[in-house]
């Protein structure tokens, strides 16, 4: 039966990814990747891009303006740190609430246009919430120095952005040391602690969003992306489809704000500012609009490019080419420092070409011509991995 | 009106009673692009269970009264009934959960979901209304819709494509599979546009037969064709739109015989 086959498939799938991210200190350790700060990155922008894909990869709504939605996570976050305590709990929830009401509202909005005049009105959103958090909101916000956590205020008169209050750690008679640090009911949120607790919402997260894809709201937005207009001829109002998947999406970017202020209690505005919109439809494209996997490859990758690619210096690059003759040494490391170091981006920039104009399916689809090629063609695709570079013929049941 | 003159007597006299049992209801339904008239003092009764073919010349206003009664464009002036519901300023989704299905004339499917999705999203919005959020019941899991979907599509003859993508099917199969994805939901007036445009002969007359066999299930239907062995098998009775008006009806024998309809359209083919 091929219900019970794509289900056994979708299990196999969701384990398999599991033990991979619960194992990723170790096998990312080879390549020098294995400490807590990056791998709690590639953890939360992998959350930001499952999220960011539920919108792009299954109705093909191109927003630009989804970093407003990590802003929201992060602020409202260090604001549960302030006022209420510094478990990580409540933040959380606070923040994908509010992040959820955010997008309903740009969604509601943004929503009334689509292709280019969606991706145009979702981008004045986000930078529009990046400019207010600058200026008119800088009393919530702190402007450029950036929402941080502080100690008990002792003097009423002192403003909030420079005394905290926390009334539920108060009224609980936590003792604080200085500036306390975030903590999961007594577990800290920084280190390796911090990477599990990411991980496994990364884990929940993937669960949803495989969960999703595969039930028949995932299937009416494959729809949507496929022949939105016939889908009205065939009685489906796909409004509020686009609104539940953008409010969704909406509030897995909430969910990804709140863990970066989580691991690191400060937010600034620049996390609202359109690069960081980009970066997330980068990391979707690179690795497979459309698979579930896909985005979190291309966090992955972008977030080891980001920290590991940009240290590499010219000292590094010559031990790398010692074993050539000096000429050829000092032409190689020439060349390839252009790639490398602060020109890091050279290196994205040039793998998105590759992957664009020879992969559109991105990397997933990579792995899954690799996989066709080893097995003989025979096997069709990474289980369940694919669903719009699926294209190849399944075999009849 | 000379041309609403030249409905004969009898007919026309039935015209008013079938009012009663009629199913769609065009009551004088104008509309104009940009100053051309495009449809003028269109009235039209269509009645339970009859095939009821539109036909005439290009640019006679066929399918811009088929867009009006889908709720694509709204009339200038007039009101198309539904079963009691005016769809005049209704949105297509609107239209179609009331139980209207509409077939197209360029085939418009699905191109990037498979054969038996194409006909199963169809049927959940017929099971589950315009809007259903409940995002963790699982498709693969639908196993009645699956099956119903499997035998429509038998009926239409692309029980061996399943699980291959839309997009990879010839023009004759997307017509086939889209008329699978109007049966499913088991409308109460199934709209369709040209079925047979641009398929073989072969094709057409098996399309013929599966309208045919649907049309004993008792479902109402509207046919714009301009294949006139096509609406000559199938036709219950004939509306011939000519400039934008209705210039005669009736059985295919009466149209046949009305000289102006030869006028306007049959003599035009014999030229």
């Amino acid at each position: 039966m091929a219900a019970a086959l794509s289900k056994s498939k979708d299990w196999i799938l969701f384990v398999g990814f599991s033990a991979v991210i619960l194992l990723l200190p170790w096998i990312l350790a080879p390549i020098g990747a294995g400490y807590p700060d990056l791998l709690q990155k590639i953890a939360i922008f992998g959350i930001f891009a499952i999220g960011f894909n539920i919108l792009f990869g299954l109705t093909g709504y191109l927003s630009f303006g989804h970093a407003a939605f990590i802003g929201v996570g992060s602020y409202m976050s260090l604001w549960s740190f302030k006022l209420l305590t510094m478990n990580v709990l409540p933040a959380m929830i606070f923040s994908v609430a509010l992040a959820g009401l955010f997008a309903f509202a740009i969604g509601y909005v943004s929503l009334r246009r689509s292709g280019i005049y969606f991706s145009i009105l979702t981008l004045a959103f986000a930078q529009m919430s990046y400019n207010l958090a600058y200026s008119v909101l800088t009393p919530l916000t702190n402007g450029e120095t950036g929402l941080q956590t502080r100690a008990i205020r002792t003097n009423p008169e002192t403003s909030l952005l420079d005394g905290d209050i926390r009334i539920i750690d108060q009224a609980l008679g936590v003792q604080e040391l200085g500036v306390p640090t975030t903590n999961f009911f007594g577990l800290s949120m920084s280190g390796m602690s911090g990477f599990y607790f990411c991980a496994i919402l990364l884990i929940i997260c993937f669960f949803i969003a495989q969960r999703l894809t595969n039930s028949n709201f995932g299937m009416m937005l494959k729809a949507i992306k496929s022949n939105q207009n016939r889908l009205n001829y065939t009685g489906i109002h796909t409004r509020p489809y686009l609104i539940a998947a953008f409010v969704i999406s909406g509030m897995y970017a909430g969910l990804a704000g709140s863990l970066m202020a989580v691991t690191d209690p400060i937010a600034g505005a620049e996390r609202m500012q359109w690069t960081a919109s980009g970066e997330v439809v980068l990391m979707t494209i690179l690795g497979g609009v459309g698979t579930l996997i896909g985005p979190v490859v291309g966090a992955s990758l972008i977030k080891y490019a980001e920290q590991k690619v940009s240290s590499w210096n010219e000292g590094i690059l010559s031990s790398f080419f010692d074993f050539l003759p000096e000429t050829l040494q000092h032409f190689m490391v020439s060349v390839s420092s252009l790639f490398v170091g602060e020109s890091w981006h050279t290196t994205l920039g040039v793998l998105f070409m590759v992957v664009v104009i020879f992969l559109p399916g991105g990397l997933m689809e990579g792995f899954r011509r690799i996989i066709e090629r080893v097995t003989g063609g025979k096997k069709s695709a990474k289980p369940g991995a694919v669903e719009s570079g699926a294209r190849a013929p399944q075999p009849a049941e | 009106m000379s041309a609403a003159e030249d409905v004969s007597g009898d007919e026309s006299r039935e015209f008013e009673r079938g009012t009663t049992n009629s199913v769609l209801h065009i009551d004088d339904v104008h509309k104009s692009f940009a100053g051309l008239h495009a449809l003028s003092d269109v009235d039209l009764d269509v009645r339970e269970g009859e095939t009821h073919a539109i036909i005439g010349p290009n640019g006679a206003g066929k399918s811009t009264l088929l867009n009006v009664c889908v709720g694509r464009l709204k009339p200038d002036r007039g009101a198309v009934v539904f079963d009691g519901h005016v769809l005049t300023g209704k949105s297509p989704h609107e239209i179609n959960q009331l139980g209207v299905a509409r077939v197209f004339q360029t085939p418009e499917v699905f191109p990037d979901l498979s054969v038996i999705e194409n006909v199963m999203v169809p049927a959940l919005s017929k099971r589950d209304g315009h809007f259903s959020l409940n995002p963790f019941k699982s498709f693969a899991r639908e196993k009645t819709l699956h099956s119903e979907a499997e035998s429509v599509l038998e009926s239409v003859g692309l029980q061996a494509h399943l699980s291959s993508p839309a997009s990879s099917m010839s023009r004759g199969d997307k017509r086939r599979l889209e008329l699978a994805m109007g049966l499913i939901q088991h409308p109460r007036l199934l709209l369709l546009d040209e079925p047979t445009a641009g398929m073989a002969r072969h094709d057409t007359n098996a399309t013929i037969d599966l309208l045919k066999k649907i049309k004993e299930g008792g479902m109402t239907k509207v046919i714009i064709e301009h294949d006139m062995h096509v609406v000559f098998s199938l036709a219950d009775r004939i509306s011939v739109l000519a400039g934008g008006r209705i210039i005669a009806q009736g059985t295919p024998d009466e149209v046949k015989n009305n000289p102006k309809v030869k006028e306007a359209y049959l003599g035009e083919e014999q030229v």
